[in-house]
């Protein structure tokens, strides 16, 4: 199977590369996803571009959350799971066995599909990262959690109750500051699963700009079931059925001129 | 329009109908059985207390030959000695002290322990050992505690003795430490309870940003989890100071006012027994003071009771 490289089909994309590194943030190329004797994905060959946002769509049980998963080793966990293929971030091996987990789960960051805000202050939950990786003084601590909270677009509701449990947030603003916790370890890369699913329209639209304000920053995965959402939101998008890649490239492209036809009725609407 | 399938069934298929009055008849007796049977319960439980205050009231205020020994004497009097053919000493705190000492010894014991045990099998450990331990933890519980008397005797106070000579037959130590083994189990479970209740996201939530199982097990779960192993703790304490085999057999017969867990305490439980095993006379004095230290101790549990169940009800609010 060849790369389907999204990078090629966006020369745009060279022109935020800083120098030295390559365009593609994660490449995946004949990845091979298995829980037990199950083969979840199948021969996977994608580029993930940097700072661009990257949408994964497909009908549920596709494969896009166990792949999203497999980029922060998240799949560990699950007895059963294993991989094979190359999965790199900036060339480094992600599945290598010796891979330092902790740095690469520094480095990519997750949101999860429910806000997931621990039972602590505001100023804790987002603490909490740096706290594990780094030791700070009081100040910087309290910079950094301000600048994560800032970029999240969370700081002007959260100023003045910074102390207060993250519980009594609202579920959108949950969402977000779940989006500054992971921020506040200095990622390279989001990954999204799902992240507005349990939210209502106007929290959706809230997280929504915030993801597209973070493009400039962060390499953005995000996956998604909802096909306006991924329109909106992505540079890029990604098909996905039952463990194959069907298509990826453009999302303009891929909603208006799919070259496959399994593209072209899902996101049309006709199955999934 | 009628569905078709409708007009098929005919009225006398339908059979006859059963009147309102008849069902409106057993929900009525439905629910007086059911009452009736919970009332039962209710004044079986104000009837113990309404015995031990009426009891107790009596040994305070005086029986018709006798005077009686007041309130205040008796909740700060440091000496007890009932039973003694001289003159008769009923100040509560010595045997305040033993059960303090008895349960002070075996929650350091057990609530360290209890709580380490319940972070392995819930966060650590694989499946298969988890159903073993857990499984033994059940055999634990089910244990008599007069087995774990028994066991102090013959077992835990011999060790002590042939660490040190300052402990007798009878001591608080030996005592505790069974007492210990006995509320382990009851940490154990409850707090494994509260730990496993946290949500699994928030596990995931601390994975995702670099956490270790270290990491997420004491930053986030156990933080997580920490009113309900505090009311564990305290429902694991109520159960120590109102541990009654164990001390009657292990920790001795002398009250006294002391610290040292190598020394011979008696515990309220313990005086209880004594009194009603022994060949004190129904309506003398002594008798009447087991009463006294029984409605102490009712309302001693009954406050860590009403503590933990305070604790827990917060602890429910918290995911809400």
């Amino acid at each position: 199977m060849t790369i389907m490289s999204l990078s090629e089909t966006n020369p745009t994309t060279a022109t935020v590369t800083s120098p030295g590194f390559p365009e593609q943030s994660i490449r995946a190329a004949d990845f091979d996803g298995f829980y037990g004797s199950f083969q979840a994905l199948k021969g996977i060959s994608l580029d993930i571009p940097r700072n661009q946002v990257t949408a994964f769509i497909g009908p549920s049980g596709c494969g896009k959350s166990t792949f999203l998963r497999w980029m922060n080793r998240m799949n560990d966990t699950i007895v059963g799971a294993r991989a094979s293929g190359t999965l790199t971030l900036d060339g480094e091996d992600i599945l290598r066995r010796s891979v330092d987990v902790v740095d690469l789960r520094r480095r990519v960051g997750m949101v999860f599909q429910r806000p997931n805000p621990f039972p602590k202050s505001i100023f804790d939950n987002v603490a909490f990262g740096p706290r594990l990786h780094w030791r700070h003084s009081r100040q910087d601590l309290e910079d950094l959690v301000e600048q994560s909270l800032r970029s999240a677009a969370l700081w002007n509701e959260v100023k003045d109750r910074l102390h207060a449990s993250a519980l009594g947030l609202s579920g959108g603003q949950q969402q977000r500051l779940c989006i500054a916790r992971a921020i506040a370890s200095g990622p390279e890369v989001l990954l999204m699963d799902e992240p507005c699913s349990a939210l209502d329209p106007k929290s959706t639209a809230s997280v929504e700009d915030l993801i597209r304000q973070l493009r400039t920053a962060y390499t953005i995965v995000i996956v998604t079931h909802n096909m306006q959402q991924a329109s909106r939101i992505s540079d890029q998008t990604a098909f996905f059925f039952e463990g194959s890649l069907i298509e990826a490239g453009q999302t303009e492209t891929l909603f208006t001129n799919p070259r496959s036809k399994q593209t072209e009725d899902y996101v049309t609407g006709r199955f999934g | 329009m009628a569905h078709p399938a409708a007009a098929e069934i005919t009225s006398a298929a339908r059979g006859t109908p059963i009147p309102r009055s008849s069902r409106d008849r057993s929900e009525r007796v439905v629910k007086s059985v059911l009452l009736s049977f919970s009332l039962l319960s209710i004044v079986t439980t104000f009837s113990i207390v309404a015995v031990l205050g009426i009891e107790a009231w009596g040994f305070f205020t005086g029986f018709p030959d006798k005077p009686g020994i007041g309130l205040i004497p008796f909740l700060t009097g440091t000496e007890w000695s009932p039973l003694l053919g001289g003159e008769q000493k009923f100040g509560v705190l010595p045997l305040v002290c033993g059960t303090v000492l008895v349960t002070v010894i075996a929650g350091a014991f057990a609530l360290p322990i209890g709580l380490v045990t319940a972070i392995f099998l819930s966060e650590y450990a694989p499946p298969r050992l988890r159903v073993v331990l857990k499984s033994a933890l059940e055999v634990l519980a089910g244990v008599p505690t007069v087995v774990y008397g028994f066991f102090a005797l013959a077992v835990i106070t011999p060790a002590l003795q042939r660490v040190s000579d300052a402990f007798g037959t009878y001591n608080a130590l030996s005592a505790g430490l069974a007492v210990g083994i006995m509320i382990l189990p009851i940490v154990c479970s409850l707090s494994e309870d509260a730990l496993r209740a946290v949500p699994q996201s928030l596990r995931d939530g601390s994975s995702a940003l670099g956490g270790t199982k270290f990491d997420t097990s004491v930053k986030v779960v156990l933080p997580a989890a920490l009113s309900g192993i505090m009311a564990s703790f305290l429902l694991a304490l109520t159960r120590a100071i109102g541990e009654t085999m164990i001390v009657a057999l292990a920790a001795g017969g002398l009250a006294q006012m002391t610290m040292n867990p190598a020394s011979q305490v008696q515990t309220m439980t313990g005086f209880i027994v004594a009194i009603f095993t022994g060949d004190a006379q129904a309506n003398s004095v002594e008798y009447a003071s087991s009463y006294a230290v029984a409605a102490t101790l009712f309302l001693m549990t009954l406050a860590l009771t009403l503590t933990g169940s305070a604790i827990l009800r917060r602890f429910r609010e918290e995911y809400e």
